[in-house]
């Protein structure tokens, strides 16, 4: 989120579109509730399903899963079309006026450059004209037929009212009458927020779902300010906090990148990261990477990271494709290329997509091992249950090992709320039997690594033997002890750069924040955007104190939100150019003719020139992309793609067959069924319910006797048409497998018609397995397509074909 | 701290005082006290309170967790019942269907109870101790490491790498338990690295 969740209480107008805040996210929901009862805001939902967001929503609009980016450009063809753009915001605080270079064209869905034997672009044509001084040339008039702006409205011009019907088969007045509403918040003193979730995410062209509607709210003038923003409604308690330590393949702590094996050494590393400004007087702030970085290794490595060794450059692994995301795993298992798996509280085989392609892939490992407070179907998918999972456990070599680890109740540390709150907590209660904490287990097991290493020696033992292990008792790091670690430490003193005889942090001591990391290694940090999270001031994520003056929703005094406790990002978008708010009702930081200062902390520097500086200093052009440069796979701007299992030809592009970036292996490819499929005609969707955690709370009781059964929802349209009875057995299959389940049949999803075709939804909510309290079930993973986004490998569980028929009875 | 002090003291007195108001105001002196001790005292009043956070969704509510026993003390510790924490600025004291049940969760009679395993071919685990555990996972790991690790690619770079070897983590494990993670896998040099939020 850009914003927090108790921010949310100051919008005009909620837009829930990609998500179901009332039933996945209800207490966050709440403030939803509080802005439309206290401030008169207005709820619109969009979404295949009249789901109990919508049911209390001001205006709910149908939409055929995996069309949203025709439905928000379809919005930004309207705000155009209709002058409701926020004009002095566009033209000073994003990249509108930017020329773009000769040569970048879009054509028949495919942008300038497309390979399609690689499903890959040559993105160099996707950049902007650059002048004799190395800046961006910039027509601040947007009279420039290649400007950013120009180039916008000629690529969005085809998403009429008329074609977003036909595309999102979204009746064109229900269309009309939420861009009305949208369209209003372009005024500088009414507040759109997006809450989105894994409805936008879970697609081959995620990605671009959200940048769209983010391009939006930048044209309304809402990034930046209260009550507005782009809010990423986070699945899991701490998915916002893995990601920003950085647990993905190709990342380190805080959005800093792997290196790729074409940087042998750090300096090639830096070339490509020095983020030097596109415009005059710019902050780039990523110019401070290599503080960033070389602190990491240093946090990693400790006296092992030398300015003569790279700062141990040589220990991290170098990437030869552009990440190990679970889909290249499970395709590597697949072949038979991986033999040892480690599952910390995750559960895959019911989490990933084709569950029969995951049980083939676990089925040829040498050794899994699971580490779970609940007893997983991952760590039992040699066990033979039935339909539920058919598997013949003497024709399974995998050794498995299942470890016990605590749950929440029974360990401290912090988790990263959505809104970027970084929460401590505290253990209440004893393990049950033998369960031991994550962090004990990690340690356990790097003990021993090392130990075998000392002893025996073997391939590149440094980075093991030598890894910074400080920890009071070296088997059981304190989660105290790791919190310090990842805000960081002075090694030597630090000095302010500008005046030498200023101390900023003695040596010894904890960083008071990332402004005091260096790059010659006199600084530790773990993750650099934590940092003063747990400096000499204590342990701020565990603050308590609810002062909130005039009640902005900030809680300046509540635990601690990244970075450097700062609430809104790129809060001076809130001011105009001369840095006082675009409404003053709606103030969070302004210029005093000296610094910035207000309810939240300046997302600029303090002093930075209202005129000069630019509200986006992450960006070397310090302001925000409408065109993404080269930064996204799939195009610098988004346009409409089919999900690879389609119930239409893409009326927009016919002959592009899903997204054309999206990476696809072979014999996933085969698995699909093709578009408009007569064998396959239904658009089946997957969701979360209200009562239910994933597959958790399946093992929970109360839950389990609320939500007991797998069912699948149809419409009473398709249950007519097939002769289902409410509560009868259905069985649903794709090209990949088969389920049978109860039919609901309701209201709440209707039919559609797209492209002058009735398109009939399927929906499959995700929750049951074969462990836990729930009655056994399936999941939509026996059903979905083995394809991610094309951006960032997240699985299109949204958006895949089925068919349907009545049963007599259930199966096992 | 504050706060929770007062709550305590507050659900104490609460408990205790109840004989002593009514009943004495109506003149039944002598059997308050007969009265006072056959009434079971409130059962949150003897517990020990402490906050945490729902790890369901990404709203991050605050809960209170009761205990019989108290952690810091050194005493085993039994929860016995989870609420909203009132203080908490999103939450303010709610939770939904999810957090509500939220003791079930803990006391889940499908928690795992000890570390297991299921030796290829077989059908059903057995128990087996940390030590072995650990011990085995070690090995594993060292001897796929030696045969697999990649030092340099065909151009004579060094990539120092191990791609036969995955870790999936999790979604709710601490930042501290994510950091400690990250350390452990990335120093061996693996790349088959992701948490959920990947899907």
């Amino acid at each position: 989120m850009t914003n927090s969740w108790t921010d949310i209480r100051n919008t005009d107008l909620v837009v829930i579109m990609g998500g179901n805040a009332a039933e996945a996210h209800p207490c966050g929901f709440k403030w939803v509730t509080e802005a439309k009862a206290n401030r008169g805001a207005k709820l619109i939902v969009v979404d295949p399903r009249f789901t109990r967001s919508a049911s209390v929503s001001d205006l709910y609009a149908p939409i055929r899963q995996g069309t949203d980016i025709a439905f928000l450009l379809g919005l930004i063809n309207y705000c155009i079309e209709n002058d409701k753009v926020q004009w002095e915001y566009v033209k000073a605080f994003t990249n509108a006026g930017y020329v773009v270079k000769e040569g970048f064209t879009y054509q028949d869905g495919l942008f300038s450059g497309y390979d399609e034997a690689k499903r890959d672009y040559d993105k160099s044509s996707w950049d902007y004209e650059i002048g004799d001084d190395g800046f961006a040339v910039v027509d601040d008039t947007l009279a420039n037929p290649r400007c950013v702006w120009n180039l916008l409205k000629n690529h969005v011009a085809v998403y009429t009212p008329e074609m977003v019907e036909r595309i999102c088969g979204t009746p064109k007045d229900t269309f009309l009458k939420v861009a009305e509403m949208v369209a209003e918040c372009s005024s500088p003193t009414k507040a759109m927020t997006s809450m989105y979730a894994l409805g936008w995410t879970q697609h081959s062209k995620g990605s671009q779902n959200i940048r769209a509607m983010a391009m939006l709210q930048l044209i309304l003038g809402n990034i930046g300010i209260r009550g507005g923003g782009m809010n990423a409604l986070r699945g899991h308690s701490n998915i916002q906090g893995l990601t920003d330590v950085g647990l993905m393949s190709n990342l380190l702590p805080g959005y800093l990148t792997l290196p790729n094996e074409k940087e042998p050494d750090l300096t090639a590393y830096m070339s490509t990261r020095g983020f030097k400004p596109l415009r005059p007087n710019q902050m780039s702030y990523w110019q401070n990477y290599r503080k960033f970085f070389v602190s990491f290794q240093k946090a990693m490595y400790g006296s092992a990271a030398t300015p003569e060794n790279d700062f141990a450059y040589d220990y991290l692994p170098k990437l030869d494709v552009p990440g190990y995301d679970v889909l290249r795993a499970f395709e590597m298992m697949h072949q038979g290329k991986m033999n040892l798996y480690l599952c910390q509280g995750f559960n895959p085989l019911q989490s990933f997509p084709n569950k029969q392609k995951i049980t083939a892939s676990l089925s040829k490992l040498k050794l899994l091992v699971v580490m779970d407070p609940l007893a997983t179907e991952t760590a039992r998918f040699w066990e033979n249950h039935g339909a539920h999972n058919d598997v013949d456990p003497s024709a399974i070599q995998t050794e498995v090992i299942e470890l016990p680890s605590t749950c929440f109740a029974e360990d401290d540390g912090s988790l990263t709320n959505s809104g970027r709150w970084l929460q401590w907590h505290w253990a209440g209660g004893t393990p049950p039997g033998e369960a031991k904490r994550d962090t004990w287990i990690m340690a356990q097991i790097h003990l021993r690594l090392k130990e075998l290493y000392r002893k025996e020696g073997g391939a590149f033992p440094d980075p093991i033997v030598n890894l910074h292990w400080p920890y009071a008792d070296p088997g059981d790091p304190m989660a105290e002890e790791i919190a310090q670690e990842i805000n960081g430490r002075a090694l030597a003193t630090v000095t302010d750069t500008t005046d030498p005889t200023k101390v900023l942090a003695e040596a010894g001591k904890l960083l008071p924040g990332f402004a005091a990391l260096r790059d010659d290694g006199s600084t530790s940090c773990g993750c650099w955007i934590y940092s003063g999270c747990f400096n000499e001031k204590g342990n701020n994520m565990a603050r308590r104190d609810t002062d909130d003056p005039d009640e902005t929703g900030a809680y300046l005094k509540w635990a601690f939100s990244w970075p450097a406790n700062r609430r809104i990002l790129y809060n001076r978008a809130s001011a105009d150019l001369n840095g006082k708010a675009w409404d003053p009702d709606r103030k969070v930081i302004e210029w005093d003719g000296a610094k910035w200062s207000g309810y939240d902390v300046p997302d600029i520097a303090p002093t930075a020139k209202p005129g000069e500086v630019g509200p986006f200093i992450m960006n070397p052009e310090g302001v925000s992309r409408l065109f993404t440069r080269g930064m996204m796979r799939d195009g610098p701007f988004p346009a409409h793609y089919e999900p690879f299992e389609s119930p239409i030809v893409n009326p927009v592009a016919p002959n592009v067959r899903g997204n054309p970036a999206a990476r696809v292996f072979e014999g996933d490819f085969k698995q699909f069924a093709e578009a408009a499929s007569a064998e396959f005609p239904y658009a089946a969707t997957s969701y979360r319910l209200t009562e239910h955690f994933h597959f958790w709370t399946k093992h929970v009781i109360v839950n389990a006797v609320m939500q007991p059964e797998f069912f699948v929802e149809i419409s009473e349209q398709l249950a007519a048409e097939k002769g289902i009875a409410r509560g009868g057995w259905v069985r649903v299959w794709s090209k990949r497998g088969s389920v049978t389940a109860k039919a609901v049949v309701t209201k709440r999803i209707k039919p559609l018609t797209c492209d002058g075709k009735t398109v009939h939804i399927v929906g499959i909510p995700l929750h049951w397995g074969f462990t836990g309290a729930a009655k056994k079930g399936f999941g939509p993973n026996m059903l979905t397509p083995y394809v991610g986004d094309a951006n960032i490998e997240t699985p299109e569980y949204k958006a895949f074909l089925v068919n349907i028929e009545p049963v007599s009875g259930p199966v096992a | 701290m504050n706060i929770e002090l007062s709550r305590r003291a507050f659900l104490q007195t609460a408990g205790a005082g109840l004989a002593g108001t009514t009943l004495g105001a109506l003149g039944f002196g002598d059997i308050e006290a007969a009265h006072a001790a056959a009434i079971r005292s409130f059962k949150l009043a003897n517990t020990t309170e402490t906050r945490n956070t729902c790890p369901y969704c990404s709203v991050a509510c605050g809960v209170i967790l009761y205990s019989k026993g108290d952690l810091r003390k050194g005493e085993q510790a039994e929860i016995t019942h989870i609420e909203g924490d009132t203080d908490h600025p999103t939450n303010r004291g709610t939770l939904c269907p999810k957090g509500s049940a939220l003791l079930g969760f803990v006391k889940a009679p499908t928690r795992l109870q000890q570390p297991m395993i299921r030796k290829p071919g077989a059908d059903k685990f057995e128990p087996t101790t940390w030590e072995d555990a650990l011990d085995r996972i070690a090995r594993l790991m060292k001897d796929d490491r030696d045969q697999n690790f990649v030092a340099t690619n065909n151009d004579g770079v060094t990539v120092n790498r191990w791609i036969t070897t995955g870790f999936l983590a999790a979604s709710a494990t601490t930042n501290e338990t994510a950091f400690e993670t990250y350390k452990v896998v990335r120093s061996t040099g693996m790349l088959v690295f992701d948490n959920q939020a990947r899907v």
